[in-house]
């Protein structure tokens, strides 16, 4: 059974200014032991995608429409208690700023026992224990000493590490990563990215990291999700989506990014910017950006699979190689 | 070889952060406290020529910002020279310093926090222009037109305020009033890191086409290597205050010399190697408090010896062009 299996997604916000599709017909399956990076740029949608899967849209957010199930239970309408229960348990989630996961006036230590203590009944030395473990496997070295830290003392890194550790405490089955690099150094976010691959081989759990950068789940991802304008537009195998994209955004995020081999040269670039999520345009979102769009990309196209394992919305994707 | 735009000559800053009332009696009575002095950017030499784009590349906290703030003229040095076209700040006429001043622009990262918001974008961009004489009242509106063109904006969006743009255009405001005074040289501090993948890829053209067309030169801080990697003429690699390589591009990225940027590259996540385990380097940049004596990158290299802890490896021209800071080539550190 899939760990994950997210079918026709819809969470709105209903603002006074209208109302925002942020997430307008999400789907995807997540397999055990499987990591999915699920990318975008701000707006997409991503992150809120995110925050359904754990119950975490708050007002005016709701979700409208779609289910999502968690080795087959479903969580849309869940009670409240059911969630608090696979939060932080079954699912669990490192968010970009570790400063908001922390709280800045207890030390680590009471955090990740009290993480602990939530969902087992767990003698109090034990589960100290097992928070030192779970430090020194994220490679926070003197992990009894850090334990006594409170969260300012702590560098940038180690924070998101602590984090991360916590998200592991409780052997989680599932985990939402969203852009817990994206305010560190690369040599930081390599160790950090590191760390979570080691972790999720080891446990076998299944991740979604949630980023902007392409090429950091190029080296880490089993699979790929591109988003825009809260719907995912292409989804498929990372090499194949990275060497063969098929919907003309991910060609063009993928031509932004700078590499090696257009050294100097002017970059390919997307022309435009991302739509108003208020006034999205009538059909392809991505039409009024788009050089192949045609007539009829102002109906909305559906979701095709052009080849085994990959996911379309496009009416004109570029070419296809078939293998013989 | 021509003379350079700008040079630094052994350009050092020290913040220090004074004691307060209590440290101030502690001392008094005869308690050992210090003020603390971050050496944020330690000796450093660094030229740029005429035309060329310098990318400066480190982790946070490495003094990067510091420099190029020291070059735009908005930050005083501690200690050090900084000339431009061979003429030290020191030595300038009067005259000569508002130009040399004016020559150099500056662009900040945050285009959300560099735009005055009660400015409407035809006064963020005209205000310099005309307090320099380089237009009049009556040019002026022609004037932010033309600018406003040359940075890819509608000139009918004038008469509007920064927050009613989006952050890829409020960059290319600042890059307008940057671009407004007729500057030679421009310092792009993480220019384009606060941006959408999509949006860095436009204004990162904007730049290349604004170097074609206004002849600029730029020094381009980033501590994102493939953007530097991208746009760079010469890379120069600074760790904690210091540079420690300095290379073409094309060079510094196909044959690093210097443990640290290989280090720093490896750990570059690139769409062309895929599935590969990560092997990060170990450890954090330490304190510029309390950096590590001799050569900084010590406690965190993997080929350190003895000598490095004790000392500082000179920056020494290891092949022609290229430059490298460490033990390993034969450093002797005199």
């Amino acid at each position: 059974m899939s760990v994950l299996e997210v079918a026709g997604l819809r969470t709105h916000f209903f603002t006074r200014a209208g109302v925002v599709k942020a997430v307008d017909g999400v789907d995807f399956t997540l397999q055990r032991g499987e990591v999915m990076g699920l990318v975008g740029e701000s707006g997409s949608g991503k992150t809120v995608t995110g925050f359904s899967i754990l119950g975490l849209v708050d007002p005016p957010g709701r979700i409208v429409g779609g289910s999502i199930r968690y080795r087959g239970e479903e969580l849309v309408g869940a009670p409240d208690e059911r969630l608090r229960e696979l939060r932080g348990n079954r699912i669990a989630m490192i968010f970009q700023d570790p400063m908001m996961t922390l709280n800045p006036v207890l030390r680590i230590d009471t955090q990740m026992v009290e993480a602990i203590q939530a969902h087992e009944r767990v003698p109090k030395k034990a589960a100290w224990e097992r928070a030192r473990d779970g430090l020194g496997q994220v490679g926070i070295p003197s992990p009894e000493e850090r334990l006594r830290a409170y969260p300012h003392q702590l560098s940038g890194g180690m924070r998101q590490r602590v984090t991360i550790a916590i998200a592991f405490l409780n052997a989680p089955e599932l985990i939402i990563a969203d852009e817990p690099t994206t305010a560190l150094d690369v040599t930081i976010q390599a160790q950090i990215i590191y760390q979570a691959q080691k972790v999720c081989r080891e446990r076998g759990a299944a991740m979604i990291w949630i980023t902007h950068d392409l090429a950091v789940v190029a080296g880490l991802a089993d699979r790929i999700c591109v988003m825009y304008a809260g719907r995912i537009v292409e989804a498929g195998p990372t090499d194949d989506v990275i060497d063969r994209p098929l919907h003309p955004y991910t060609v063009g995020l993928l031509g932004s990014v700078p590499s090696a081999n257009k050294r100097g040269q002017r970059l390919n670039q997307i022309p435009g910017m991302t739509p108003n999520m208020l006034a999205l345009p009538k059909g392809c979102a991505f039409r009024e950006r788009c050089a192949r769009a045609g007539d009829a990309c102002l109906a909305e196209p559906g979701i095709t699979e052009p080849a085994a394992g990959r996911a379309l919305r496009c009416f004109h994707p570029h070419g296809i190689e078939v293998p013989a | 070889m021509s003379v350079p735009l700008i040079e630094v000559r052994g350009v050092t800053k020290h913040f220090v952060k004074r004691l307060d009332l209590a440290g101030k009696i502690a001392r008094r009575l005869g308690a050992d406290v210090d003020e603390e002095v971050v050496h944020a950017v330690d000796a450093v030499d660094l030229a740029v020529r005429p035309g060329e784009v310098v990318g400066l590349a480190g982790e946070s906290g490495c003094g990067k910002s510091t420099l190029g703030r020291m070059m735009a003229g908005i930050l005083p040095p501690t200690d050090g020279e900084i000339l431009f076209e061979g003429i030290a700040a020191s030595e300038m006429s009067g005259a000569q310093r508002r130009a040399a001043t004016l020559a150099v622009q500056m662009i900040f990262q945050d285009p959300f926090a560099s735009l005055n918001p009660r400015l409407r974008v035809e006064q963020i961009i005209g205000e310099a222009p005309l307090v320099h004489g380089l237009v009049d009242r009556g040019g002026l509106s022609d004037y932010v037109d033309d600018i406003m063109r040359n940075v890819r904006l509608d000139p009918a969006l004038k008469r509007r305020y920064p927050h009613q743009f989006s952050g890829g255009q409020r960059q290319r405001i600042g890059i307008a009033r940057a671009l407004a005074v007729r500057p030679r040289f421009l310092v792009c501090d993480e220019a384009i890191a606060s941006l959408d993948v999509s949006i860095q890829a436009q204004v990162l053209n904007l730049f290349m086409d604004l170097r074609e067309e206004f002849d600029l030169t730029y020094l381009f801080i980033s501590h994102d290597l493939s953007v530097v990697e991208h746009i760079a003429d010469r890379v120069v690699i600074m760790y904690l205050g210091r540079i420690v390589e300095s290379a073409p591009t094309e060079q510094l990225f196909s044959a690093p010399r210097h443990p640290y940027t290989q280090a720093l590259l490896a750990d570059v996540p690139r769409l062309d190697q895929r599935k590969h385990d990560f092997s990060p380097v170990a450890g954090e940049i330490p304190s510029p408090l309390d950096p590590p004596p001799g050569c900084h990158f010590h406690p965190r290299c993997p080929h350190a010896m003895p000598i490095c802890r004790t000392q500082q490896p000179v920056l020494r021209e290891i092949a022609p062009g290229a430059f490298s800071a460490c033990h390993l080539d034969g450093n002797s550190g005199t």
